[in-house]
């Protein structure tokens, strides 16, 4: 035991002492999160779009007015036949067309029910899905306050609520991927590239020569990280509380637990790293290539994983990342508690384990 | 009066698949002699030298370390042996004294131990001006010595050095060499493994592979008179042409 408090220390000197490790445990997490917080958002802001209303009455005016009065769309243009839709797009600036059909209040007060095209510019599909959601619900908006003026009650209402996040904040929705990308980034690349360093040092040649078991050697390198870890995930949720007004629905505890069994699934990702490089420069890469961008591109942190392609789907199934946002997502976000997210969390302790038997049995190997 | 033998081995063996690393070596080595240990690169010395010290198993064949045995003991074995890579592995971002705390814990040492021998250390190889300093800042003699006074840290029945003299210049050679010839003295086994020949001239008996085998074994001057050669560089030579 002596021993291994003897070898943390030392693992504590190694992370102090190195300003670069030093910068990636604690500068990222506070500037990855306020990046994502403040300035890359996909919410969108003042995006052109043109109108073509067939009907030209009063009610497509008041719809035409109350998004033009919203912060995030500005009319640039009135079309008038079908045909300039295609014009209006090609000439690039404006993202979306809303075109109204012929009759609009007759056919809504007749039929109850009308009907609005909107043509987004899908070339940026985020935005354009953005777009249209905003757009549904001004529209959803409008109808409300139609229906209470005129209180009949058969009035039919699509029912496309934005639960969860009904202000589209776009900072609610990145924070458990930050948070996921940032403990990845700590407990995975790190401990790959410390348990590395020794072996290309030569230090580890003399830890194995001495009485001092491989095992403890690990989890020496380990443990330090784990505490790190630890504070981050702490730090990252009290930003998100205090600086983002974030409400954390769920149970902390429940959140701090699923935490800590990410941090050792993504540290025995980085124990298999280390076991197949050879230098620090190549668990590096490895953890960058391997983990860092899976974790950003495939877990749905950034883009939703239903709109991939199937093959990425299936594929974004064994990335840790994915179940992991999955249950702070519920966590965070929708408050509920572990009878709704045990499968995740299985699968998760599934991987773990997986990692570890594969990187206990490749050490072996190594030590042969 | 008899000898002691610290190493004995037997026939030992190591193959990677179909290829023999080590092939049926049989050597032994007496306590307190200087055993130089010579091999062109990828003769087997450091495959060799990794079954006597514990981290690799051998596929056939006996050895015994310091009285224990390869496949039974290694961790015994572990406790009665210093090794010292090329490397010098000390880390470079710990002070001298940090080092020396640290390498001492891995050992088991008390601490009281440990301050003491710190001391003692500190003095005899005069760092008391860089005892807090990092030891990356240290000159790689320095390094070096002190590299090789952690590894003794735990009085080692034998010590393995794993070429320690690489990229080391010749006067700082000389005196550790003199290390070397003290630790002797003092009782310790010195199995060093280099590629200077005039450095296998200060060894008691030296053993030279070729190939996964040992082709000569005696004492430089005796081997000199075998070859009929005067320098122990030429009998490696001829060794190493066939």
């Amino acid at each position: 035991m002596k021993r291994f408090i003897g070898f943390i220390k030392k693992e504590f000197y190694h992370i102090f002492r190195d300003r670069r490790s030093l910068f990636i445990l604690f500068g990222m997490p506070i500037a990855q999160i306020m990046l994502f917080g403040f300035a890359i958002t996909n919410e969108i802001n003042n995006v052109d779009i043109a109108i073509l209303d067939h009907s030209k009455d009063a009610t497509t005016q008041e719809i035409i007015n109350k998004i033009a009065a919203s912060k995030y769309f500005s009319i640039s243009e009135i079309i008038e036949r079908e045909a300039d839709i295609e014009k209006a797009f090609q000439k690039g600036k404006i993202k979306a067309v809303l075109n109204f059909e012929h009759d609009f209040s007759k056919k809504l007060i007749r039929n109850n029910k009308a009907t609005i095209q909107i043509v987004t510019d899908a070339t940026d599909p985020n935005t354009a899905n953005t777009i249209s959601n905003y757009t549904n619900a001004i529209l959803q908006k409008y109808l409300q306050t139609i229906n209470k003026d005129i209180k009949i009650a058969y009035q039919i209402q699509p029912e496309t609520r934005m639960v969860y996040n009904a202000e589209l904040k776009s900072v609610f929705m990145f924070v458990p991927g930050v948070m996921t990308v940032i403990l990845m980034l700590v407990s995975a690349m790190m401990t790959s590239i410390s348990i590395t360093r020794e072996k290309e040092l030569g230090t580890m040649e003399i830890l194995l020569v001495s009485p001092i078991k491989p095992f403890q050697v690990i989890v020496g390198k380990v443990f330090p990280y784990i505490f790190l870890s630890i504070i981050n995930a702490v730090v990252i949720v009290l930003l998100s509380i205090f600086v983002f007004k974030m409400p954390i629905r769920g149970s902390l505890f429940l959140l701090g637990l699923e935490s800590v069994l990410f941090i050792i699934n993504a540290l025995s990702l980085g124990i298999l790293i280390s076991t197949i490089s050879k230098t620090q420069q190549t668990a590096m890469m490895i953890s960058l290539m391997g983990l860092m961008l899976p974790v950003i591109l495939l877990s749905g942190f950034i883009f939703p994983i239903a709109s991939m392609p199937l093959p990425l789907q299936i594929i974004s199934n064994i990335i840790p990342a994915k179940w992991f946002i999955i249950i702070l997502k519920a966590i965070m976000l929708k408050g509920v508690g572990i009878s709704f997210i045990w499968k995740e969390t299985l699968i998760l302790v599934g991987m773990t384990l997986f990692f570890m038997g594969l990187s206990i049995k490749k050490y072996k190997i190594r030590l042969e | 009066m008899i000898k002691q033998n610290v190493i004995e081995a037997t026939q030992l063996t190591k193959k990677f698949g179909n290829f023999t690393a080590v092939n049926a070596i049989t050597f032994k080595v007496a306590k307190g002699e200087i055993f130089g240990f010579l091999g062109a690169n990828g003769a087997g010395k450091t495959t060799a030298m990794k079954m006597l010290i514990g981290i690799s198993n051998p596929t056939s064949g006996q050895a015994n370390v310091a009285g224990f045995d390869v496949y039974k003991n290694a961790e015994d074995i572990k406790k009665n042996i210093g090794y010292m890579s090329q490397k010098f592995a000390l880390y470079d971002d710990l002070t001298v004294k940090e080092n020396i705390t640290f390498f001492g814990g891995i050992y088991g040492l008390k601490r009281a131990v440990i301050k003491e021998k710190a001391t003692v250390l500190i003095d005899e190889l005069g760092l008391h001006d860089v005892a807090n300093d990092l030891v990356g800042s240290l000159p790689l003699g320095w390094k070096q010595k002190l590299a090789f006074s952690v590894a003794l840290l735990h009085n080692p029945k034998i010590i393995f050095l794993d070429e320690p003299t690489g990229g080391v210049d010749p006067i700082t050679r000389r005196q550790f060499w003199e290390l070397i010839y003290k630790t002797a003295d003092n009782g310790t086994t010195v199995f060093v493994t280099t590629h200077y020949m005039d450095e296998a001239e200060y060894c008691d008996r030296v053993s030279i592979m070729v190939d996964g085998k040992i082709e000569a074994l005696d004492t430089p001057k005796k081997l000199k008179e075998q070859f009929k050669v005067n320098s122990m560089n030429d009998v490696f030579l001829k060794l190493a042409r066939g």
